[in-house]
């Protein structure tokens, strides 16, 4: 059975979906345990051994709740809308190589355009939020839904530029030979810029604070999930931790080598310990997403466009510029 | 047009649009203004306070604030209550400060009576007061905090708040509103153990403001989000009646402490910190300068105490409850009690006194016709006056800076619809 054509990629979905879930429920737990730690409170402690099974509990909970609808909201895009905003951030997580298993990568969907799908597909998921923010019928949700589309607008075009400079570096865009390709040196080392720039649109493409505009309690409510309950409000909710955990998981595969352990060649790396290192990197880069939130005043929604158009885009272009005018001198040299 | 016509032009342009856009066919997506509902039930509008809102896409064209969703008769309770049972009803107004709206009452009583209060019950008086501004403006800092997205900064300011509280459990078993001033001084004396721990949080409360400090001051999205943010210059302050920090941070060094001190606050040695241009950022530094201030005089307070003579309460049998031991025992003393419980009667006469509350100059205004029931017991609300400045202060600005203004004006809803 183990040699049939389906017996991998059948394992392989089942455990990136595995990992993915489990990963995102264990977020919404380790969100709430590192905040009560950075202000000095319990957290979550009464369901199961130091309140391990509060995610179970908090699906309970959202199935049971009963899932109101505004009068006059648009019945059809007001239920599709939380699938809109869960199902991309799903599927863009296929394409994050965990490892190499027999020299092949450890992942759903290996693709050459791999970098070109995941910012094609993630970037479907503001449809939801607007689409929510539209349908529900409450002018606080429209602001959050317009504010989520303009602010994407502001931070796409910074968060591409700097990934084509480390496309640039790395001449694929197949994300497993992104990785292969930063066996001896991380991306990081070479394009700390571009991960500077990564690092602050991946904050605003998961829609977190400090740039959770949409959302964005103190003012809009709930903003574009004001009206949402029950288990629509869960897809909303699940949809961004897994944004989370996929931006995490593209940071880590772009930047710090994936699935590369420090000293060790990829090719000598068993599995799991790729795989291991992968896990580990995402989690730091969640962690840092839960410490920012906890930390750090938010943004004007005017600031952020400031600081898309008028610092980011400038600095990843020059980054590209100057990463285009090193090659070609590279490239040169190496003609000569 | 003269600038008062100007204002009529504008307030029924704003009427129309608020009436056009709650019932007509606005079109808000074809270069309509769309008219914002924010309040009364809204997370950030610091208790029942409801704005209209009138918007240019985030734009805020006007506001129009409406008060009154909290408003209990306090003033009118008074005419009825008599002198003495109106003192809980004052805690009940500015339920974010501990102390101070009693004592503001009390100073009044004592004016129109002309008791004179002790030395000891005055630094008493002073100490708790103070204690209850950084109370005051502790929550102010955590929900500013919370507002604009620094939520822990609620949990910091909230633990340190709770000291303050524990303090005044203390002194007189209850954490808020404990009633604790009188007529002609505080109910009870400060024991060793309120002693220790005002001692101890005094002590250890200037660190704590630094790692506030360490937090928003210099980080750059707290500058972004404050910085520039709803100026307002000293003139137009003075002229809109703001008093307290909103008034400082403009520039403007009024401070009724130093202006027109009572309960001997002329011997205490303290700043009163202003800002420059009057933005939110300016009465943010004010707030925190002030909590460092009062932890000084605190401090001086606590100095002073040992020394300080006479009682925790005075002498004076006409307005004065007498010791309840001395009740069992002395005719006289039973006699006077009853007196004073059933029918204390004020000298013909009216009085206005105001204190440097956490908000700005929280006053009362008595008249007493010589009976023991007031003729009328008016209050001067700081935080009343601070909305009506909301209009001047939100325009043109986004309605991110909304929650910004709201909680930088630090207004209590209790206290201004009374």
């Amino acid at each position: 059975m183990t040699d049939a054509p389906w017996f991998r990629p059948a394992v392989t979905i089942l455990a990136a979906f595995g990992a993915m879930m489990s990963l995102a429920a264990g977020m919404t737990l380790v969100e709430r345990k590192v905040s009560a730690f950075i202000q000095e409170r319990h957290g979550p402690n009464r369901v199961g051994p130091f309140g391990l099974l509060q995610p179970l509990a908090d699906l309970i909970k959202f199935v049971f709740k009963e899932e109101l609808a505004p009068d006059r909201a648009n019945p059809l895009l007001f239920l599709l809308a939380p699938a809109l905003a869960c199902l991309p951030a799903m599927a863009t997580f296929a394409a994050l190589p965990f490892g190499f298993l027999d020299g092949k990568p450890m992942v759903v969907a290996n693709l050459d355009v791999g970098v070109l799908y995941v910012l094609a597909v993630g970037s479907l998921g503001v449809y939801g939020i607007i689409l929510g923010g539209w349908a529900s019928n409450n002018k606080y949700s429209l602001l959050g839904g317009l504010r989520a589309s303009a602010q994407m607008v502001s931070y796409e075009i910074s968060l591409v530029l700097s990934l084509v400079s480390v496309i640039a570096v790395s001449g694929s865009l197949n994300l497993s030979e992104i990785v292969l390709a930063q066996d001896q040196r991380w991306n990081v080392l070479v394009q700390p810029v571009a991960a500077l720039v990564f690092l602050v649109t991946m904050f605003a493409e998961t829609n977190r604070h400090p740039f959770d505009f949409a959302e964005c309690e103190p003012e809009l409510v709930g903003g574009f999930h004001t009206e949402y309950s029950g288990m629509r409000f869960a897809l909303f909710f699940l949809g961004e931790y897994i944004a989370m955990v996929v931006m995490s998981g593209f940071m880590a595969v772009l930047f710090f080598g994936g699935c590369d352990v420090p000293f060790l060649a990829i090719a000598a790396t068993p599995w799991w310990a790729g795989a291991l290192a992968m896990v580990v990197k995402m989690g730091f880069f969640l962690l840092l997403y839960v410490w920012v939130r906890w930390t750090l005043p938010r943004f004007r929604y005017d600031q952020l466009m400031y600081l898309g158009w008028r610092v980011l885009l400038p600095l990843s272009l020059a980054n590209l510029a100057v990463t285009g005018v090193v090659l070609a001198l590279d490239r040169q040299g190496a003609a000569q | 047009m003269s600038e008062a016509a100007a204002m009529q032009a504008r307030r029924a342009a704003r009427e129309r649009w608020f009436e056009y856009t709650a019932h007509g066919p606005a079109d808000p997506l074809h270069g309509d203004p769309m008219a914002l509902n924010m309040g009364p039930q809204h997370p950030s509008t610091h208790g029942v306070l409801r704005l209209r809102l009138l918007l240019d896409g985030e734009t805020i064209l006007e506001v129009d604030p409406d008060v009154g969703y909290l408003h209990r008769g306090k003033e009118k309770m008074a005419e009825d209550l008599g002198w003495r049972k109106f003192f809980p009803h004052t805690d009940r107004m500015d339920y974010c400060t501990p102390v101070m709206p009693n004592l503001s009452y009390a100073l009044a009583l004592e004016r129109l009576a002309h008791v004179e209060v002790p030395e000891r019950a005055q630094v008493i008086r002073v100490l708790f007061s103070e204690l209850g501004r950084i109370a005051a403006h502790l929550i102010y800092t955590g929900t500013t905090g919370i507002d604009l997205g620094a939520v822990t900064m609620f949990f910091y300011c909230f633990r340190e708040r709770e000291k303050i509280l524990d303090i005044l459990d203390q002194w007189s078993g209850h954490r808020m509103n404990n009633t604790y001033v009188r007529l002609g001084g505080v109910a009870a004396d400060l024991s060793p153990r309120v002693v220790e721990m005002v001692d101890q949080f005094s002590r250890e409360f200037p660190a704590k403001l630094d790692e506030f400090e360490e937090l928003l001051t210099g980080n750059r999205i707290w500058y972004g989000r404050n910085k520039g943010v709803a100026e307002i210059s000293g003139e137009q302050a003075v002229a809109m009646g703001l008093t307290g920090p909103s008034l400082r941070g403009s520039g403007v060094a009024y401070d009724i402490r130093k202006a027109q001190p009572y309960s001997g606050y002329e011997r205490y040695e303290f700043d009163v910190p202003i800002g420059t241009c009057g933005d939110c950022y300016d009465r943010y530094l004010v707030r925190i300068a002030e909590m460092r201030e009062s932890c000084r005089i605190v401090r001086q307070a606590l100095e002073r105490l040992p020394g300080a003579a006479g009682d925790h309460l005075a002498h004076d049998t006409r307005f004065v409850l007498p010791p309840r031991g001395r009740v069992a025992t002395s005719m006289e003393e039973l006699i006077h009690q009853f007196k004073v419980v059933t029918a204390m009667a004020l000298p013909r006469g009216e009085v206005y006194q105001a204190i440097e509350s956490s908000k700005g100059e929280l006053g009362f205004y008595l008249v007493s016709d010589g009976t023991p029931r007031p003729v009328r017991v008016y209050t001067r609300s700081p935080s009343f006056v601070s909305i009506q400045a909301i209009p001047t202060l939100a325009q043109g600005h986004l309605l991110s800076d909304m929650v910004a203004i709201i909680g930088s004006l630090d207004f209590v809803m209790g206290e201004c619809d009374k």
